[in-house]
């Protein structure tokens, strides 16, 4: 296991949404605040830095993980999923982002980046979840706008039409 | 996708330094010193500001009543509760601003603490403010119609006492400040997550010592929620402002969640007495409140809202026109409260509604007849309450038909009888609130007698204004006097626009940024109390209808035919009399800009409304302090089957329904949005969610851990419903939505929990403790053998941590006995000990680095030894403090010569408050024991001589390797 001394600056190269990137932190720098302020990708959010609330989430090594308690030098040599690599643009976006779209799953948005990768995560390792499921695995996201009615049936629709299922008869749970 | 833009995303201007925040460990103290040389020795930290600057180079926060209470954006003087902004820390990035703020040493003198309201009343309570004389700021008695006869020719007199606790509504994106103070022009340019009202903005500039047009705030394009919390915002605003004119350099601070839960703000507690005067049929014929609310230490503008924001609808749903009521300020040792959803209706209603079911239940009536008997009648609208509300429009009779059938009480009744009959604990409640929309800028002034009202000049209204924008080739842009805080406002507004002028709403751009230097806003403006629907939209309304006119007008011309001819569609301006006379909508705007010779006469080039909107319903208070508070009000009525668990006394909420009248809906699924969302935090706030402190004024509920946010598993189905009876005051129809089920799902559990366990008083939050407590008394006590954990919570006098034990030390008890008074020998001994200096030879001061859990950090140990029995026994007592907490305590140690070693007996107590005492209240006990094993561990070695005094450095191999220490804390 690589050592890093109390004030070191560490250069630390990840492939970050398919792409290998590199960048600069000291080693105590959280990997939040590496991938917002070093590398520029502002959409992981900060939400409690004490691993609650879930608005960091990101996927490290496809797995969805807590970016706020993690350090930067953790991170380096692998694979790190963000919210940004989930779609290219508005007119590209996933089954899950769209159904997020369409059933107001988001109101402020600021969970929203850590609810998307920790679902991208879980459905791709369950691909039809009963509704209990999904609400356990939601239970480590805090979403104080929506009363997470919507994104309940957003995640739902979307696991119907990750199956191949019209959407329209999974929307009507 | 990640594209969001919100306030700590926003590229940070060149040179900008990072502000960490040293706050206070006590509830009351004073400042007697504060020490920053170490802080400022640190490689990186550039300046550390305290009370005292601010003090020279800033004036105290203007507030609404005129009371001396001054407050400054860090502490002067005194601290007054525990989080309390203290010094700040600028450096070149957070990570070493928080190093510094750790090594300012605050030198405190603590207080007598008080935290009960109706404590801080008392004669002999410590008093916050001193000048101000009292913790009770104003008392104000109101008198509506004849209580006094109402109540003596009453059948019988219903009351009750009820507690609205204090909680938050905590949006996951915390406060965000970036200051830059511009030399130039001696003016500050800040990006903040501020959210309004805007009334605010003099209150900053005032403090900055600048005229407002020298503070130009600027509102990002996204935020994270609101609730009404980021309002507080402003002190640290105004904060870094100053911070950013001392160092010459833009300064950033985002709060982080701790600081947000102990620090930003929370909605007031508040005990509330009310009795009904009533007939035998259940008639309310009079009201008597009195309100004692707890605004915590500092009262901000615009506090106290929540006690007047409600005071025309004091009634509620019902007709009863004789009204008494006393309205009491009051500050504690606890943060300061302020603007939090519901906005002082979650208090109202929790006493009013609570009070209705007892006047059911001590006649012996049902309590939806109750309700029902006195609901105002749906012929009565607009009804004028006694208290001055008008009330625009409704029908509440049709509205709890609906919900009572459609939401099937039946099946609720039925679900309860089987479950009395299976021994089961079920209940049922109701709750009928009207809910308020869009506040009167004057409401606050009721808190001022009608003569100094006068002397001061009438407040009222409630300015709403939106720009509309059509460039040269026709797109359209709209800018608004409102904050995003992701309730949709963009969709609506596009929506109202684009109706307007004939085009699809993904044509109209909308850019609700805000910058004070160059958008159209006044006091009112930013999103709470629920404005938008009959504000701001109508303010969309009358701008896009402005410009519709304009370009009528201009296609008239062009058309041949009249303005009054030209209708809108498909992105076309048409003839209504032959459609195929039009143009593009594009074509015809460009005239304005490329062709004012083609304009008519009678107006002037360019495409550019701003609509302005003040309802005229919103009138000053009267001589007799009657007040329309709002412009709207909607009504809510909901209903709720709950079960509680007799194991664990959980409150299962077993069916939900919530019917609506918000008067006609803009958007059915924005609306519904923000149904559901009030209702989960109304659910918390029934059950879960609470900010604890306690007798001592230590904060302990510092984390989601310890505050309790529902999450997808807590959250029962709810059934939505709906009627429309339209508002006559608003061109739309449409009345605020957003608050109701955060002011009646409080009491609407409340309710139910008291039918399902035949109670008169519901303690809120109804956590399984407080419920298990009221049902089943106290816990019984542990069988013999077995010792009783202590809650952490501390009781004033009564130590939070206590513990005893016994080790053997393999050294003489004269051995052990010189280890424990020798200061270099103690620097080995006590766990994370930096150096130790003895004051006397029997006084201490030790520098130590502790943690708990997930914070740690350098305290100051203050160890005074007595009883000194020697080589027997000593007491040890003392107190530890340091940024991250404080703790007092003290110990007994007794040595017992055991064959060759010695047998240590110890026994402890120790109170612990600050940010330790806050996130660490599970860990605290595992913690202390583990710190206290260290401490003999260590005692053995050294005193055995296996640990040499003159060993190296600080921080002992075994220590280096132990788990705990790993953990806990220790050396660094």
């Amino acid at each position: 296991m690589r050592e890093v001394t109390k004030d070191e600056v560490v250069r630390i190269s990840l492939e970050l949404n398919g792409k290998t990137v590199s960048g600069n932190a000291t080693s105590r720098m959280l990997l939040t605040d590496f991938l917002r302020n070093e590398l520029g990708l502002t959409g992981t959010h900060v939400g409690c830095e004490h691993g609650v609330c879930g608005c960091c989430t990101v996927r490290i090594d496809g797995v969805a993980a807590r970016s706020c308690l993690m350090l930067a030098v953790q991170a380096d040599g692998r694979r790190i999923d963000t919210v940004e690599g989930l779609a290219a643009s508005k007119d590209a976006l996933n089954a899950l982002q769209r159904a997020f779209r369409k059933h107001h799953a988001l109101q402020c948005g600021f969970c929203t980046a850590g609810i998307l990768m920790s679902f991208s995560d879980f459905l791709s390792r369950k691909q039809n979840p009963e509704e209990d499921e999904v609400r356990e695995v939601l239970g480590g996201h805090i979403c104080r706008c929506t009363g997470y009615d919507g994104l309940v049936k957003a995640i739902m629709e979307a696991a119907a039409e990750m199956r191949g299922e019209t959407p329209s008869n999974a929307g009507a749970a | 996708m990640g594209a969001g833009r919100y306030a700590d995303d926003v590229a940070t201007p060149r040179g900008t330094l990072h502000a960490a925040v040293v706050r206070s460990p006590h509830a009351h103290a004073l400042i007697k010193d504060i020490d920053t040389s170490k802080a400022l020795a640190l490689p990186g930290v550039h300046h550390v500001l305290t009370g005292e600057d601010i003090r020279a180079i800033s004036d105290p926060f203007l507030i609404v009543l005129k009371k001396p209470i001054d407050q400054w954006a860090l502490a002067v003087e005194r601290v007054r509760y525990v989080g309390e902004a203290v010094a700040i820390v600028i450096a070149e990035d957070r990570y070493i601003a928080e190093d510094g703020a750790d090594l300012v040493d605050v030198a405190y003198d603590p207080l007598p603490v008080v935290i009960d309201p109706r404590e801080a009343v008392s004669a002999d309570a410590p008093v916050l403010h001193p000048d101000a004389g009292s913790n009770e700021l104003s008392a104000r008695e109101f008198t509506y119609g004849d209580p006094d006869k109402a109540f003596a020719a009453a059948h019988k007199t219903v009351s009750l006492e009820v507690e609205y606790p204090r909680s938050s509504y905590t949006p996951m994106e915390c406060f965000v400040v970036v200051a830059n103070y511009l030399r130039g022009d001696d003016s500050y340019d800040v990006l903040a997550n501020f959210q309004g009202p805007f009334s605010i903005h003099p209150v900053m500039a005032r403090s900055l010592r600048v005229p407002g047009t020298r503070l130009r705030l600027r509102i990002p394009a996204d935020s994270g929620g609101s609730f009404g919390i980021k309002l507080s915002v402003f002190p640290y605003i105004v904060l870094m402002a100053l911070a950013s004119r001392v160092v010459g350099r833009p300064v950033k601070w985002v709060e982080d969640r701790l600081e947000h839960l102990q620090a930003a703000n929370s909605g007031p507690n508040r005990v509330t007495k009310i009795e009904a005067a009533v007939e035998k049929d259940g008639r309310v014929t009079a009201l008597r409140f009195d309100n004692m609310e707890d605004y915590g230490a500092y009262l901000r503008a615009p506090m106290p809202g929540p006690l007047y924001r409600m005071h025309g609808a004091t009634t509620g749903a019902y007709d009863i026109r004789n009204l008494a009521m006393t309205n009491r300020v009051v500050v504690t040792n606890k943060m300061p409260a302020s603007l939090v959803r519901g906005f002082g209706g979650p208090q109202l209603y929790l006493a009013l509604e609570r009070l209705m079911q007892r006047v059911a239940i001590e006649l012996e009536l049902d309590p939806l007849e109750v309700i029902r008997r006195n609901l105002i009648s749906p012929g009565s609208f607009p009804y004028r309450t006694c208290a001055g509300a008008l009330y625009d429009s409704g029908d509440y009779q049709q509205a709890i038909d609906k919900a009572v059938g459609e939401g099937r009480l039946d099946d609720l009744l039925a679900r309860r009888d089987k479950a009395r009959k299976e021994g089961r604990m079920y209940g049922i409640g109701f709750a009928t609130v009207v809910e308020p929309g869009m506040s009167n800028m004057g409401y606050l002034s009721t808190i001022n007698p009608a003569d100094v009202r006068e002397r001061q000049g009438p407040k009222n209204g409630a300015i709403s204004m939106v720009n509309v924008n059509v460039d040269a080739i026709g797109t359209v842009s709209v800018t608004a006097d409102l904050t995003v805080q992701g309730q949709g406002h963009a969709t609506a507004i596009s929506q109202i626009v684009a109706d307007q002028l004939g085009l699809k709403p993904d044509d109209i751009s909308i850019n609700l940024e805000l910058d004070t230097q160059k958008d159209a806003w006044s006091i009112a403006a930013g999103t709470y109390s629920c404005r938008f629907s009959p504000g701001t939209a109508v303010a969309a309304h009358i701008a896009a209808k402005n410009i519709r006119e304009k370009v009528a007008r201009i296609a008239a011309k062009q058309l041949n035919t009249v303005a009054d001819d030209i209708d809108f569609g498909g992105g076309r301006v048409f003839s209504k009399t032959n459609p195929d006379n039009g143009a593009a909508f594009a074509r015809v705007a460009g005239t304005a800009h490329w062709s004012p010779v083609l304009m008519p006469e009678t107006d002037d080039p360019g495409l550019s409304e701003t609509g302005i909107w003040s309802p005229p319903e919103l009138e000053p208070p009267s001589s007799k302090d009657e007040i329309n508070t709002s412009l709207t009000y909607g009504f809510v009525f909901d209903m709720c089957g709950v079960e509680i668990d007799p194991a664990t006394m959980q409150v299962r909420v077993d069916r939900y329904v919530s019917m609506h009248d918000a008067g006609t809906l803009i958007n059915p699924l924005l609306a519904e949005g923000q149904i559901r969302g009030a209702f989960v935090q109304g659910l918390a706030s029934a059950l879960y969610e609470e900010i604890v402190y306690d007798e001592a004024g230590a904060l302990q509920s510092g984390t989601f851990a310890e505050y309790l946010v529902p999450t997808a598993c807590e959250v029962p189905p709810v059934e939505l419903m709906h009627i429309e009876t339209p508002s006559p005051f608003t061109p739309l129809g449409a009345k605020g939505l957003a608050e109701g089920n955060c002011m009646s799902t409080p009491v609407c559990i409340a309710n139910a929990v008291a039918d399902a366990l035949s109670l008169k008083d519901v303690p809120l939050p109804a956590t399984p403790e407080r419920l298990n407590a009221l049902v089943c008394g106290e816990e019984a006590a542990p069988p013999a053998g077995i010792s009783a954990e202590k809650p952490v919570s501390a009781t004033a006098g009564d130590a939070a941590i206590t513990g005893d034990g016994s080790v053997t030390v393999k050294a003489s008890p004269a051995e052990i006995w010189k280890a424990l008074l020798d200061p270099e020998s103690l620097k080995h001994i006590i766990p994370g000990c930096h150096s130790v200096s003895a004051v006397t030879p029997e006084h201490y001061r030790a520098q130590v680095s502790l943690g708990v859990g997930p914070i740690r950090g350098r305290f100051i140990a203050d160890v005074k030894l007595s009883d000194l029995n020697p080589e027997r026994a000593a007491t040890l007592s003392g107190d530890l403090a340091g940024p991250l907490g404080k703790a007092q305590g003290s110990g007994h140690v007794t040595l017992t010569p055991e064959d060759g070693a010695t047998r240590i007996d110890y026994t402890y107590g120790v109170d612990i408050g600050g940010k330790v005492a806050s996130v660490g209240g599970r860990m605290i006990k595992r913690a202390a024991q583990i710190v206290i094993g260290q401490f003999f561990e260590r005692l053995s070695e050294v005193a055995s001589g296996k640990h040499g005094a003159d060993a190296s450095a600080n921080g002992s191999k075994s220590e280096s390797r132990s788990w705990i220490a790993r953990l806990f804390g220790g050396n660094r």
